[in-house]
């Protein structure tokens, strides 16, 4: 569904993503990992079209991606992903106002109580009905993520994006998103790309598991070469979460 | 206990600030009573009694030339001059620096434009606003708006330039557009902001409101300050010169007050 074709991002002239080319099936799970500094959010932040690459082209379903971030592809960072000026409601219903109110971005009477209707819905699946009125500054973190995600969802993107998303969580409330993202990327029938920095969680999550990492390496000028995907593992996972058999290990790029 | 960790409660907060004021007019009082056992004639530092009956002057009796009550005349005078310049400086701010801080092209054709105002010491520029409005209200009121307008765009703009682009990709996934943006995101962070710019824009507003009306004026609390200053009538300076600190502290309270109950998420308050 979504199509990478040979691309390349540089910042100026020190390159950082070389000659990535991958296609990423509807519904599939893809975990990026890699070095710290090896591209990951670039190539997350290309995909959602906040950055043009400097080669290569983007499709979806065959048709060039606008490069301009929009409502097919949601968005979760690991941090700022909420405003903090509105309540949890608030920033749930906010993809609802935009997209029926282009010119005041806010809804009245019995449009504003559909919306708020389906808003309560999605926070209650998140496990946020009971704070609706919350802002931000008074949640966790784990909170914070949960109505992000749950933003993201209300506009039914096709692509979730997701940039170290639990980087920030203590353990047991990661184990607890883990839950939530999973049952959610079945429920919505979602594709779901993730960077994380956690190993385990790329492979318990993803139904496929990339490694951006640089292939070659010039001691005097290391800016020279970027980062490509070394590994390109599919899982498929049993059931009961303990067997995940590694797949195939095709589009794995060496020359 | 060390100092940084003492926290005085409300009551020991207020009582501990109070101090300080009441040593300073304890101690005014002590000098302009040994002034005035040295001198009973003395006009710099009048006894608080000699400046009640000054002021009961013009605050109860109207003048007979005008037929106006001077102080109340003088106060309304200039909180309107103040009111319209800052307001008209208000709304500029909101809607330039809005724009600046939102949409890049903007930032790059009219930045350099409020950063070369903004460094033009405002005072030199008064005479040139009395040539071009004459003497009247326009000129003290563009004197005012002159002189705070810069600063608070470029404080607001940069504010507003400053917040995380992630908000920014967030809203655009959520399907807004520029204008989406600048209303649901930009424009309800930088009111508190802007309230903050406010704050700090009211001294120097006190000061060109006040250079202003020195120079030309026939009535507000500059002018009569300038006036009787000819005379030496200190008994009407300095309660002046107080009333225009309590009307100051009154107007920054109310900015405060109004920042958080309207914007109580940007000051950590639960509402
Ligand atoms: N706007 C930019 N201008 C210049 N260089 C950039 C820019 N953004 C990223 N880079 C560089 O690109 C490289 C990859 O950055 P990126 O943020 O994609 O890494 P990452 O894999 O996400 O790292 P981390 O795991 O630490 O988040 C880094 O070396 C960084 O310095
Ligand atoms: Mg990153």
């Amino acid at each position: 569904m979504l199509s990478l074709k040979n691309l390349w991002v540089e910042y100026g002239d020190k390159i950082v993503l070389e000659r990535i080319s991958l296609d990423i099936a509807e519904g599939s799970f893809v975990s990026i990992i890699g070095p710290s500094g090896a591209g990951k959010s670039s190539l997350l932040r290309v995909i959602l079209g906040q950055e043009r690459p400097t080669r290569g082209t983007i499709t979806l379903d065959g048709a060039p991606l606008p490069a301009e971030c929009g409502p097919d592809r949601g968005v979760v960072f690991q941090r700022y992903s909420v405003f903090p000026h509105l309540t949890v409601l608030g920033n749930t219903l906010l993809g609802l106002e935009f997209a029926q109110s282009p010119f005041t971005a806010r809804l009245f009477g019995a449009q504003r109580r559909a919306a708020v209707g389906e808003a309560e819905a999605m926070l209650a699946s998140v496990g946020l009905g009971d704070s609706l009125h919350l802002y931000p500054a008074q949640m966790s973190g784990g909170m914070q993520q949960r109505l992000a995600i749950a933003q993201a969802l209300i506009k039914r993107p096709r692509i979730l994006l997701l940039d170290e998303p639990f980087g920030a969580l203590d353990p047991g409330i990661r184990a607890d998103m883990h839950g939530l993202i999973t049952r959610l990327w079945r429920e919505h029938g979602l594709t779901i790309i993730m960077v994380t920095h956690d190993i385990k969680e790329a492979f318990s999550l993803g139904t496929r598991v990339l490694t951006l990492d640089k292939r070659r390496h010039d001691p005097h000028a290391p800016h020279r070469y970027g980062a490509a995907v070394v590994y390109d593992l599919a899982l498929r996972k049993s059931v009961d979460e303990a067997g995940i058999t590694i797949d195939a290990n095709h589009n794995n790029g060496h020359e | 206990m060390r100092w940084v960790n003492r926290r005085p409660g409300r009551g020991t907060a207020f009582l501990l600030g109070a101090v300080p004021l009441a040593v300073l007019g304890l101690t005014y009082i002590i000098a302009s009573a040994a002034r005035h056992a040295a001198n009973p004639a003395d006009k710099i530092l009048p006894l608080p009694g000699a400046m009640a009956q000054a002021m009961a002057l013009l605050v109860f009796e109207a003048d007979p030339l005008s037929g106006e009550y001077l102080f109340w005349a003088d106060t309304a005078a200039s909180l309107w001059r103040l009111g319209v310049g800052l307001g008209i400086a208000t709304i500029s701010t909101l809607l330039v620096g809005l724009v600046l801080g939102v949409l890049p092209p903007v930032r790059a054709t009219l930045g350099p434009l409020v950063t070369a105002i903004a460094v033009v010491p405002p005072i030199a520029l008064l005479p040139i606003l009395f040539i071009v409005f004459g003497l009247g209200e326009t000129a003290k009121v563009a004197l005012i708006v002159v002189g705070v307008t810069p600063f608070m765009i470029r404080d607001v703009a940069g504010h507003v330039a400053a917040l995380p682009r992630e908000q920014v990709v967030k809203a655009l996934t959520l399907g807004a557009n520029s204008w989406g943006v600048m209303l649901r995101v930009a424009l309800p962070q930088a009111m508190p902001r802007l309230i903050q710019a406010l704050r700090l824009s009211l001294g120097p507003a006190w000061v060109f409101l006040i250079s202003a009306e020195a120079i030309a004026a026939d009535v507000g609390l500059g002018y009569r300050i300038f006036l009787v200053r000819r005379y030496l009538a200190m008994d009407v300076i300095l309660p002046y010169v107080a009333w225009i600190a309590v009307l100051a502290v009154v107007i920054d309270f109310a900015l405060t007050q109004s920042s958080r109950r309207l914007f109580g998420w940007a000051h950590g308050t639960a509402h």
